[in-house]
């Protein structure tokens, strides 16, 4: 299949004829195009994303209280004199998470950088198929409109929690939510695993056939690998979360009983046995535990590229990155049940998975201290890309840090679904990822849109950013420490047993939401700049960060078929930053060793 | 809606205003020498002193926050395994907390340090297999170390529990808790979520005349078989298609349940019935301080948890099958109230998995008594259950009167004269013993063995 999509794909016939709109912008079947579509649209659902975000953290430091921003966004159908209703509540939280798992952090920042820079860095003139590709995008769009669609609906969207564990997904009558809601996000979330496999099987497939003569899989930049991990666990993954939603989609309209047993909603007695609502979790975390990988590893290869060039050093201990991250690829799909240590799974399996989770913690660890050696001696350059990535080492850190906790199973019965949780898997992946996007926008702008960003505005959005982002999570993992439960709408229950928790929680709870709401109006900084230097931006240089991947060695103005000449041909690692003897301090790779010069 | 557009027409006007000044800037920077991706020494020396400067804040910010809620709210553990978790959590802080310092101390510090000076070259530093050994083999060792405690308490907390541990069973539906105590024999009587009748059998519990009563309600009760057929072929009434269909769907189904139903009752031994019949419910869990209890959940609709945040103790409530956990409760509600200096603490079940819009609000409170208490309010309980239906309010505890009430005690006699006055070690041969008092002398033998029988 691979094979005959290269064979029938000529290249060079594609740079004569004219294309018109629709083709060029829309239905473009063009790798640089069809990143920047799916930059838009990330950008756009990120939007969405973090404006749900900001609604209920509006409740949650105040609740109860009237708020004009909320009715702004909700009307009186979902808060009834400027009040949040209960089951919208969890509908935010729902959808929040789903888009910033699934549409930004996968469809966006794979999707995006992915399809951008796998051709371009491994010296490819395209993608291995451009159609898939361009099916991969507009499967992406169509279910990211579903799953926006579904904010609309009359039964408001799903509201089972982005993990949407059955039974309760699985009822109508148990929520509002899984009625309508959450077909449409089973119907989203089957098109976007689609989309998704159709885009991890083309990077598979470019990556290991189309690299330029040269580049040894041993002189890939770390970004290559990373996204050719991201696009394995992929396509091993995702099909067991279609699996899930299917069944789950069958429990709802054909009456089977896979995820459901002995069970009376509403008055109501199902004849449904012997279905187990383990199974589905089972299912689903086999994806999701994987995903989180999916997210992080594409972010930390953006951020290993960026950090060596604006170092201006090697990345530090090359093999060893590429090692530490195919061992955490394998070691995430045996880790998936430490996301149930207490669902009434076995405990004697639960000791199994500690084991493997927390030997994750090594490779990680290795990266981390990886990337501070890179930084150690070098001579670095604040472009905000740099200051993005250095955020995401020192997140994935201080998120990582805290997995430890959450991967002890004894530990993890205290602190299994509190704001704990919430507080390390968004300090771990959100953030890491979310910086990981940042610097990669910052630093391949001008390869998408040949323009450079302003970066008096990038530094005031990464400061704002990194600031808000710290003042809302590590609180937040204090209100977890004391026990809060996450998706609570609120905590009056507390204060039937414990004032003092309550008046801590509370206390805590107005902080983080004040630093969401700096946060927030921070990435409108970023939102001007980013709008404002696609049209008015100062015109980049060929090679504006003097740096060795070969997407640098192609014009600034965007061709079909990337190199005007023949595809240029690899001598070297990308990492020959500050060599000894050099003139420079960068040599690109395709540029021939000299003679009696070692490789590295 | 007119609010909304002129918000809408200021933002619009804010971003033009915005652009506008933007370009004015860069129209005035082109005028320098520096090109836009080029950055200045100036900057590069600016975001080094803010990387150290926001090093101390995030210390700074991490320590008060240590130092001022740190241990607020958690509270010291209520149960006996709770102080071990709390050392093993305390002992993984200690270590994580020193590996978030020293290596956002490494990363801050070198992005200060190693800003770029002009003249100074990057040093070339491609890799040094030692030190990565150092770092691999290091984490390794402190995991192992993490792994290895955090296994055994893992293996301790989720062990079987011991003989003389208490029997309760925890039933969760949206949105509350209910509680069945094992009675007198500390067995709990079978179930079926088939049986289910919302006032007289909540919690479905599985006996020859509750059985009869789900099928007698399901054959002639309102809503039931006949009920129903009567309605679909009643030629006086006009019923719409989605009506008619709804009806078939509650037929089709109730006539599959009734088909098992009756299975139930063949299969039926009502030998069983005595475990059920000194079952006890009550809407607040009251425990005994330093009594082992054996939890076992029941879900009646979506998955639940039942978290107890002060005995350190989680298990999720899954529909269609039985979790369960055990802990050992070492303080009395009175105690820690002193302990914390808090009148109106109390301990309490929370719900800890999304189960619908009312999830925050579905909670139990729990109660820890003095042994001497506790046998008081057992007593009580358990009396009131067995003086046939007798309801009994016990204004101390706000317990309400379980709703319970089959009139299948009718030989049930001086069950737990012998609580009072006997030891607390005696607890087992207490156990057995009331069960011998019990005991219809017909059926003696069935009962001895009837002890260690599972009860479903």
């Amino acid at each position: 299949m691979a094979a005959v999509a290269i064979d029938g794909h000529g290249h060079d016939d594609h740079g004569h004829h004219e294309e018109s709109f629709v083709s060029k912008y829309i239905f473009s079947q063009d790798h640089k195009m069809i990143g920047k579509q799916f930059l838009m649209t990330a950008v756009f659902m990120g939007v969405v994303a973090m404006i749900l975000s900001i609604l209920f953290r509006v409740q949650l430091a105040w609740p109860g209280e009237s708020s004009d921003f909320l009715s702004f966004f909700l009307g009186e159908q979902w808060a009834p004199g400027g009040v949040l209703s209960e089951d919208m509540y969890l509908g935010l939280v729902t959808i929040h998470g789903t888009i910033m798992v699934f549409f930004l952090l996968t469809g966006g920042l794979s999707g995006t950088f992915s399809n951008l820079l796998i051709p371009l860095q491994v010296g490819a003139r395209d993608m291995a198929s451009g159609f898939l590709n361009m099916l991969s995008y507009w499967f992406f769009f169509i279910s990211a409109m579903i799953m926006f669609g579904s904010l609309f609906v009359e039964t408001g969207p799903a509201m089972a929690g982005w993990t949407i564990y059955p039974p309760l997904s699985a009822l109508p009558q148990a929520i509002s939510g899984s009625g309508l809601g959450m077909t449409l996000w089973l119907f989203s979330m089957a098109i976007f695993i689609a989309s998704s496999l159709l885009g991890s099987l083309n990077y598979i497939v470019t990556i290991l056939n189309l690299r330029t003569s040269g580049m040894s899989m041993t002189r890939l930049p770390l970004t290559i690998w990373a996204f050719f991990i991201t696009a394995i666990l992929g396509v091993l993954s995702f099909p067991v979360l279609l699996s899930a939603a299917l069944l789950l989609l069958m429990d709802r309209m054909a009456g089977t009983s896979f995820f459901l047993s002995d069970i009376i909603i509403q008055g109501e007695m199902l004849t449904n046995h012997g279905g187990s609502p383990l199974l589905y979790q089972h299912l689903f975390w086999f994806l999701g535990h994987p995903e989180v990988y999916i997210v992080l590893l594409p972010a930390l290869g953006l951020s290993s590229e960026i950090i060596s060039t604006n170092s201006r050093k090697p990345i530090f201990g090359y093999r060893a990155m590429i090692g530490s991250m195919l061992a955490i690829g394998f070691l995430s799909f045996i880790v998936w049940a430490h996301h149930m240590f207490v669902t009434g799974m076995n405990p004697f399996l639960g000791s199994v998975f500690v084991f493997t989770t927390l030997l994750i913690a090594i490779p990680s660890a290795v990266k981390a201290f990886n990337y501070i050696t890179t930084l150690w001696k070098g001579s670095i350059v604040f472009a905000p890309a740099m200051l993005f990535a250095i955020g995401l080492v020192s997140t994935f850190i201080t998120g990582g840090v805290t997995g430890i906790i959450l991967a002890d199973a004894a530990l993890d019965i205290t602190t299994h679904d509190t704001y704990f949780v919430v507080a390390h898997f968004h300090v771990v992946m959100g953030l890491s990822a979310v910086f990981g996007m940042y610097a990669g926008v910052y630093h391949w702008f001008p390869k998408m849109f040949g323009k450079v960003m302003n970066s008096k505005l990038g530094y005031a959005h990464f400061w704002i950013t990194i600031v808000g982002a710290y003042g809302v999570f590590f609180p937040m993992h204090f209100v977890g420490l004391a026990g809060a439960p996450r998706r609570y709408y609120d905590y009056s229950v507390y204060s039937e047993f414990d004032k003092e928790s309550l008046a801590m929680q509370m206390d805590l709870n107005v902080i983080i939401t004040v630093f969401a709401i700096m946060a927030a109006l921070g990435q409108f900084i970023f939102l001007f700049n980013f709008f404002y230097s696609i049209f008015r931006g100062p015109k980049a240089p060929q090679n504006p960060w003097k740096s060795n991947t070969l997407e640098w060695t192609t014009p600034v103005e965007h061709v079909h078929g990337n190199w005007p000449g023949e595809l240029p041909t690899v001598h070297r690692w990308p990492y020959d930053y500050s060599k000894p003897g050099a003139e420079e301090d960068f040599i690109p790779q395709n540029v021939p060793l000299v003679e009696g010069e070692e490789e590295h | 809606m007119v609010t909304k557009l002129i918000i809408l027409l200021v933002i619009v006007l804010g971003v033009i205003a915005a652009a506008q000044l933007m370009r004015v800037h860069e129209l005035s920077s082109k005028l320098g020498e520096q090109k836009e991706h080029e950055i200045s020494n100036r900057d590069n020396r600016w975001n080094a002193s803010m990387m150290l400067v926001f090093m101390i804040v995030l210390f700074g910010g991490f320590i008060w926050l240590m130092l001022t809620y740190g241990w607020v709210g958690r509270g010291e553990a209520a149960s006996v395994h709770g102080h071990e978790l709390d050392w093993l959590l305390n002992l993984n802080f200690v270590i994580i907390i020193a590996v978030f310092f020293l290596t956002n101390f490494l990363l801050f510090w070198f992005a200060y340090k190693y800003v770029k000076k002009p003249g100074v070259p990057a040093f070339y530093y491609p890799h040094n297999n030692k030190l990565e050994m150092v770092w691999t083999v290091i984490p390794a060792v402190v995991l192992a170390v993490i792994i290895i405690f955090g296994l055994k308490s893992w293996n301790s907390v989720t062990s079987e529990s011991g003989k003389e541990a208490v029997n309760i069973e925890v039933f969760g539906y949206q949105f509350a808790w209910q509680a069945r105590y094992a009675g007198a024999d500390n067995q709990l009587g079978k179930f079926d979520y088939k049986l289910t009748q919302d006032e007289k059998n909540p919690l479905a519990v599985m006996t020859g005349e509750s059985i009869q009563l789900a099928i007698d309600s399901m054959e002639m009760g309102l809503g039931g078989i006949a009920w129903l057929e009567d309605k679909l072929n009643d030629r006086d009434i006009m019923l719409t298609p989605d009506e008619r269909a709804a009806y078939d769907k509650d037929l089709n189904a109730k006539e599959k349940l009734i088909r098992l139903l009756y299975q139930m009752r063949q299969s039926h031994d009502a030998k069983l019935d005595k475990y059920a019949a000194d079952d006890f419910f009550a809407d607040t869990l009251v425990l005994c301080v330093d009594q082992e209890y054996e939890f076992s959940f029941r879900s009646k609709d979506v998955i639940h948890s039942a978290y107890f945040p002060h005995f350190r103790s989680q298990m999720n409530v899954v529909p269609g099958m039985t979790t369960r956990l055990k802990f050992t409760p070492d303080k009395t509600t009175v105690e820690m109230r002193k302990s914390r200096g808090v009148d109106d603490f109390e301990y309490v079940l929370l719900c800890n998995k999304i189960c619908g819009g009312s999830h925050y609000k579905m909670k139990m409170m729990v109660k820890v008594l003095e042994k001497t208490e506790y046998d008081v309010w057992f007593k009580s309980k358990s009396e009131g259950v067995l003086s046939a239906g007798a309801t009994m309010k016990d204004p101390a505890w706000d317990i309400e009167p379980a709703t319970f009430d089959y009139k299948f005690h009718k030989t049930a006699a001086e069950p737990v004269e012998a609580v009072e006055g006997e030891e607390l070690d005696g607890d087992e041969e207490l156990v057995e013993g009331q069960e011998q008092e019990e005991a219809d002398p017909t059926d003696g033998n069935e009962q001895a063995e009837g002890h260690d029988a599972p009860a479903v």
